[in-house]
């Protein structure tokens, strides 16, 4: 600070100050006048009075003033869009009038809930009983109320919500989603998992016993037979490994239901790393896999981790199932973009029995039981696929003639819609 | 003035209609959701509340047919009102039915129960439930949007179906063979599958009522159907 600025600044401040100095120093006056006092005293006291008025910190007029301004200035509530407050709300949020119409969704809404367009009637759109109280309640009381509210399918999701009247006239009302699939999810499947695992572990988990039991006793001695136990006992091993991680997938899928839809993914270098990573699981079945994917990206909407398991999975099923016939072809009908992507996964197998087809994505649903066992199968591989799908708005159908293989073709929707 | 205000209380019958109707949907399809738990988890507490529920259609459907009638006498409506009113009584007539279906899946809990069943049937049951809640859900949404670009698609799923619910049944024969205690819980079991898949059927109903409503027209014939011989049929096994 520089020294004219100080002494202007000192100025100031005694010029603000000036009456109540002034009392001050009448006031010390009077009292020296009353005790008698000699009058240094009275004046050192009034120039203390002074001197602390001149340089203790006070704010300036000039300081009050720019504050006030700054106040002004400050963004005002007022100046925010209804929109864009819907916008930064993290869950699906409804706005709806007396008709129960929607006035506006918010993104999450519309991704949450698609097909809630302006206008739409939300007692046509939630039918369940408690919506339709709900809704019919806030009408009438006009007070905030909350419901658990769960849709089956296509996926099942569980929400808490609450709707409560905005604004002065009574006339709008927001309705928020509070997402609590998760945590009822992790409740589910805790107990889901202890009762799939046990069923599914008993059997493996029953026959290394049965060989360790063999290998203390009857075969102590033998290490020919010792050696196949072992080799048998792994083998089950890796599956009983194998069947805990495809379990943790599904309940990780079930865990999340609906998926964002941002990230754009080409298929084809997507489908072309699953078949190099399946190459040799394809030698050792003695299987081609030839693929035939076109010239042009295969652009999709969805996850590439999820969508690299349903091509792994399907392309995996076809050289296990239909390694005799030697040939997997996967290839790509692209029939323009407004139609969607299909992709097809085609074996030379024995096919799939017609009755089998419709259960293949059930969990653990295996056409025959002691083949896939062989194959170290689970029986998860396509609840798997059919899960990831399904977030993606995409379908599976099977076709399949017995002796003449079988083929799986993905139907992805066009992007957008 | 006088005419407007007409006009605007014509709207408000025609909206009650649309709303009695979704409030009817809502009611069957969580019928059909809790009757099937019920059956797979064997609780009789929600089996009897289905059972109970089912009176709430019923009285929809007369509620429906009542507010129809006076409004067609009233107003005497012409081309799309008047499809709009009359595919309302036909959409509560099919909704009252899957009620009819759900109570009767709900009644069937406490014979299935008594023995133990494996779970592996009641899983394909589920699968089956899916697929024609999906169906009807699908359905129920189009007569909220009023949009048939999703129309097609119910025509596929109830081929699905179709297929799954032969599969079943299939599965059921066997396990009916393999053991002779297994066959009254089984016939049980097949009579809820069949129920789920005329369940389906009702909500293809539905779906050409809604195309006729929206466009006037009848939904555009199915496409040829491949081989069906391995339908199997259980019509005469049907009862209420
Ligand atoms: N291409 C195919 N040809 C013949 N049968 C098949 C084919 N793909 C699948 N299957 C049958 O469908 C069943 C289910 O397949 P899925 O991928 O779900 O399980 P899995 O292969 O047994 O186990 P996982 O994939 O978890 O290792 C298989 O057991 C098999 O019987
Ligand atoms: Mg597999």
């Amino acid at each position: 600070m520089d020294i004219h600025g100080a002494g202007e600044g000192v100025r100031q401040r005694l010029l603000s100050a000036r009456w109540v100095l002034a009392a001050a120093v009448a006031g010390i006056a009077l009292v020296a006048i009353e005790a008698g006092a000699d009058y240094r005293i009275a004046v050192g006291a009034s120039l203390a009075v002074i001197a602390v008025a001149a340089f203790a910190p006070r704010r300036s007029l000039r300081e009050r003033r720019a504050e006030r301004e700054a106040e002004a200035n400050r963004p005002a509530m007022g100046s925010i869009t209804a929109e864009a407050l819907a916008a930064a709300v993290s869950d699906p949020l409804v706005i709806f009038d007396r008709q129960a119409a929607v006035i506006h969704v918010n993104s999450v809404c519309a991704v949450a809930f698609p097909g809630l367009s302006i206008g739409t009637s939300l007692p046509l759109r939630f039918r369940a009983p408690e919506m339709q109280e709900l809704i019919a309640k806030a009408l009438t009381h006009g007070q905030p109320i909350s419901i658990d509210y769960s849709e089956k399918v296509p996926v099942e999701r569980f929400f808490r919500v609450n709707v409560s009247p905005v604004g002065d006239g009574g006339d709008l009302f927001a309705m928020i989603f509070r997402d609590q699939s998760e945590i009822r999810r992790i409740d589910r499947m805790r107990a889901d998992f202890i009762a799939n695992a046990s069923h599914e572990l008993r059997t493996p988990l029953a026959s290394v016993a049965g060989f360790i039991e063999t290998l203390r006793g009857p075969a102590k001695n033998d290490p020919a037979a010792r050696e196949q136990f072992l080799q048998i006992m792994q083998a089950q091993t890796a599956r009983m490994a194998r069947l805990i991680d495809d379990l943790l997938s599904l309940s990780r899928l079930e865990m999340k239901p609906y998926l964002n839809p941002a990230e754009r993914v080409d298929l084809k270098p997507l489908i072309e790393g699953v078949i190099d990573a399946l190459n040799p699981l394809a030698e050792d079945s003695g299987v081609r896999i030839d693929a035939n994917l076109g010239a042009d990206p295969l652009v999709v909407g969805g996850s590439r981790d999820e969508l690299i398991q349903v091509f792994e999975n399907l392309l995996e099923n076809a050289c296990k199932y239909g390694r005799s016939g030697g040939l997997v072809e996967i290839s790509v009908i692209h029939p323009g973009q407004q139609n969607g992507i299909d992709v097809s996964v085609r074996d030379h197998g024995p096919g799939i029995p017609e009755e089998h087809i419709p259960r293949l994505t059930e969990r653990f649903y295996r056409v025959d039981v002691e083949t896939s066992r062989g194959q170290k199968g689970t029986g998860l591989g396509l609840a798997i696929v059919k899960h990831i799908l399904t977030r993606h708005k995409a379908r599976l159908t099977v076709s399949s003639r017995s002796g003449e293989g079988a083929t799986f073709t993905v139907h992805f929707p066009p992007p957008n819609s | 003035m006088q005419t407007q205000h007409i006009v605007r209380s014509y709207d408000a019958d025609l909206k009650y209609l649309a709303s009695r109707i979704a409030a009817m949907g809502g009611h069957a399809e969580r019928m059909v959701e809790q009757a099937v738990q019920a059956l797979v988890t064997s609780d009789l507490g929600l089996a009897r509340k289905v059972v109970e529920d089912d009176a709430v259609l019923d009285e929809g459907q007369r509620e429906v047919d009542e507010k129809a009638i006076i409004v067609i006498a009233k107003r005497q409506p012409m081309a799309d009102d008047l499809r709009e009113i009359i595919g309302a009584i036909r959409i509560s007539g099919d909704l009252e039915r899957v009620g009819d279906l759900g109570k009767n899946i709900a009644k069937r809990v406490v014979a299935v129960t008594e023995t133990q069943q494996p779970l592996r049937l009641f899983r394909g049951l589920e699968a089956l439930a899916e697929l024609a809640l999906t169906q009807l859900k699908e359905v129920l949404d189009t007569y909220a949007s009023r949009s048939t670009d999703r129309i097609q698609f119910v025509r596929d799923r109830d081929d699905q179906i179709d297929a799954m619910y032969t599969s079943l049944f299939r599965e059921l024969l066997t396990y009916m063979m393999e053991d002779p205690r297994n066959i009254t819980a089984c016939t049980h079991l097949l009579f809820c599958a069949k129920n789920i898949e005329r369940i389906g059927d009702h909500a293809t109903n539905i779906a050409e009522t809604v195309y006729y409503i929206v466009t006037g027209l009848q939904m555009p014939p199915e496409r040829p159907k491949e081989d069906k011989s391995h339908k199997v049929m259980l019509e005469d096994m049907v009862d209420d």
